[in-house]
């Protein structure tokens, strides 16, 4: 039981990426940032990543989340992507969130997915991190 | 600045605007000031009491977005160092307050609205539906696949053709996008950068086959490519190859494109990144003098290619800061020009400029309010002296934007042109206080920058360390935080918020773009001659591989055989590789 406290507990590691082709990284630097200040150990992808690249640094990385973020209305393809791809490689219990410039009508296909979060512009970072917080404690609980 | 090395120049300036400031002037006589001096004090004490008019106790703080402290009130005293020739007139050096003797007088600005999406053939009747409005410039936006150089049937497109505007995969679409627009009768600007030289080609392959010649063109593409790699990040290869590319440019066109503006040197994307005022103003005119100095080292005469320079800002929703900086950075760039790169001829210091209003600063919560910031800000580049403008649409932070939010954006510059009188006396904030004091603070911090940078190792150095995108972020984060702990507000987001389902009606793209641009590429590479597409990349690619040559000659060759923006934009990839961006977080 000790253990599985600290586990829940344990620093989060996430990977923050923009898995396409978008150099709008104002908003991804200013999250790792907000991430990195509210105490996870912060990985960011680099620009240009393809959504291959991104699973593949997940894997790599092993870490406990991948947040998407896209402005150029590419999300509805390159977000599940990686998801996929991140399952195909052993990655299911990842979690994976995003956010960008997504429409209302593409949120539920990418929720059924599992691809949570999706915060527009104007979101608040402590209910962005919260949110990661609490898929991630879900996620630990479940292991 | 472009190599980098200590300048004394930046300091000096610096510390004369500082000494300056101790010093009186002549506009104003030493008693007269005393007297308001007096008068100050007696207003102080009688309003302030002992708090002074010190704004301590205020929650915000009093300053500018750019962090720069602000007094309650302006007086004489604040300029009391002015001298008149520091202001000057209108079309005269320094040219703060305009580049024009008439100014708007003589003609209004170029309304000029950025437009682009879907096929070439939903763009071209974008275009023409504009024209048909009243706009008097053409600006066309890119798809994200077009940008990084890559066709419409690469891997790397899939998803993203026709979604944040026009894509261009061979010189078949521009003819599209400008079919039945006589290229003689208007100026395009084209926002495209890495590829930039490839554009410009086809631009002037469709002159040709509409018979106009390319000696008459007028517009630009932007082919800034020092601000992609401080801010907007569409790049291809690493920065040497890229500034060779704009140098095989500059001395194309000088020769053959005359009246084209073959830089856009653009702050635009530097202030949408994160920056503050003052540091876009610094790093864009510091990339505007590293593009002197390239024009300078490939032997052309200052006098040749300045003219063809313009510059692109950005305009925020800090009114007077915008303004401040428009004016501060025309005489910027005449004094630098004249005093350090030793320009005489005056069509060469003048610094003529586009303004966009700020995408960043529209909301996605009650769009609407958008047309009012837009507003706000059009009238700041206004009152700045723009020479042409963009506003945006009150839906794009939602998406690219639908005709009816168009048309709004495009009445609000004709209601600034026409209704308000704004544009019948020439910088008409000129000798205010106010916005003479902060036009020379904001002046003060780009010689500072301008030194920081030179003393870094100048621009290529800075780009390659990192050091200007880490210190846009470190200013985004500061942004970002002061809107969340409420120091700053943005109303219907921190402010006045509430609920919403779906306000506003946005456009649609769907995947019809794509499915119609590699079938007309496919079209287009069964019918073009094999043979010649060959001989032209090879030759081209020769090109890439000798530093002398110049590449854009053998380029337009390709793009009239059909080669397509791929093909030339791979054989550069063959040769220079890829870039790989520092470490900024």
């Amino acid at each position: 039981m000790a253990k599985k406290t600290a586990a829940i507990q344990k620093k989060i590691r996430i990977l923050v990426a923009k898995p396409g082709l978008d150099g709008h990284d104002r908003g991804v630097l200013v999250l790792a940032r907000a991430f990195r200040d509210a105490g996870m150990e912060v990985i960011y992808s680099g620009l240009l990543p393809s959504p291959e690249q991104v699973a593949q640094m997940a894997i790599d990385e092993d870490v406990d989340v991948v947040a998407l973020s896209l402005l150029n209305g590419a999300h509805m393809t390159a977000f599940p992507k990686v998801k996929k791809l991140l399952d195909k490689m052993g990655g299911k219990d990842i979690v994976v969130v995003g956010g960008g410039i997504i429409p209302e009508e593409d949120k539920p296909k990418l929720l059924k997915l599992g691809i949570t979060g999706l915060y527009g512009p104007g979101s608040s970072f402590e209910e962005i991190v919260e949110h990661v917080r609490g898929r991630v404690r879900k996620e630990r609980r479940r292991e | 600045m472009l190599r980098g090395g200590k300048d004394a120049y930046w300091r000096r300036k610096a510390k004369e605007i500082v000494e300056k400031r101790a010093r009186e002037g002549t506009l104003y006589d030493g008693k007269a000031i005393e007297n308001v001096r007096k008068g100050l004090k007696q207003w102080e004490d009688a309003f302030y009491g002992t708090r002074g008019a010190a704004p301590a106790d205020e929650k915000r703080g009093f300053q500018t977005a750019s962090g720069i402290p602000l007094k309650p009130l302006y007086t004489p005293i604040d300029v009391s160092n002015a001298e008149y020739p520091d202001q000057g007139f209108p079309g005269v050096y320094p040219f703060l307050r305009g580049v024009h003797p008439t100014m708007y007088r003589g003609r209004p600005w170029t309304m000029r609205m950025f437009s682009g999406f879907g096929t070439p053939e939903d763009t071209n009747k974008r275009l023409k539906l504009l024209l048909e409005h009243g706009e008097t410039g053409l600006s066309v936006a890119f798809d994200m696949p077009t940008l990084y150089g890559y066709d419409c049937d690469h891997q790397r497109a899939h998803g993203e053709v026709g979604r944040c505007g026009v894509n261009v995969s061979s010189m078949k679409d521009m003819e599209v996008i400008f079919d039945g627009i006589p290229l003689d009768r208007v100026s395009t600007s084209m926002t495209i950068n890495a590829p930039a030289t490839v554009l410009t080609c086809m631009y002037a392959g469709v002159a040709k086959k509409q018979g106009v010649p390319i000696a008459r063109l007028r517009g630009t593409a932007q082919a800034d490519m020092l601000k992609e790699y401080i801010a907007q990040k569409e790049w291809v290869y690493p920065p040497e190859a890229h500034l060779r590319l704009v140098r095989d440019l500059m001395v194309f066109a000088t020769k053959e494109m005359p009246l084209w503006n073959y830089i856009s040197i653009s702050g635009y994307h530097i202030r949408e990144a994160g920056s503050s005022a003052a540091q876009e103003l610094a790093f864009t005119l510091a990339d505007g003098f590293g593009y002197v100095e390239l024009g300078l080292e490939a032997g052309l005469k200052v006098e040749q290619f300045a003219p063809r320079l313009s510059f692109f800002f950005n305009s925020t929703m800090d009114f007077f800061e915008e303004i401040a900086k428009f004016r501060a950075a025309r005489r910027i760039w005449a004094r630098v020009l004249s005093e350090k790169y030793g320009v005489k001829d005056k069509r060469s210091l003048l610094m003529r400029f586009h303004t966009q209003t700020s995408g960043a600063s529209l909301t996605w919560q009650q769009p609407l309010n958008n047309a009012v910031r837009t507003a706000i800000e059009a009238l700041a580049a206004v009152l700045g002296g723009t020479q042409s403008l963009h506003t945006n649409s009150y839906d794009e932070a939602w998406a690219l934007p639908t005709e009816q939010a168009v048309e709004v954006a495009l009445r609000t510059q004709q209601i600034i042109a026409e209704e308000t009188g704004v544009p019948n006396v020439i910088d008409p904030l000129g000798g205010s206080y106010y916005v003479e004091w902060l036009t020379e603070q904001i002046e003060e911090e780009a010689y500072k920058y301008f030194d920081r940078i030179d003393s870094a190792g100048g621009l290529l150095r800075a780009i390659k360390t990192g050091y200007l995108q880490r210190e846009i972020a470190e200013n985004s984060y500061r942004l970002s935080k002061r809107i969340e702990e409420g120091k700053d507000s943005v109303v219907g987001v921190n402010k006045y918020a509430k609920s919403e389902k779906k306000p506003i009606e946005t456009l649609k793209i769907n995947f019809k773009a794509q499915r119609s641009q590699i079938r007309r590429l496919a079209a287009v590479k069964l019918e073009r001659n094999q043979a010649k597409v060959k001989a032209a990349l090879s030759k081209m690619g020769k090109a890439f591989e000798n530093e002398d040559a110049n590449s854009i000659y053998p380029m337009l060759e390709a793009v009239t055989q059909y080669a397509t923006l791929g093909e030339i934009v791979d054989e550069g990839r063959r040769v220079w590789g890829r870039f790989e961006e520092p470490q900024i977080l």
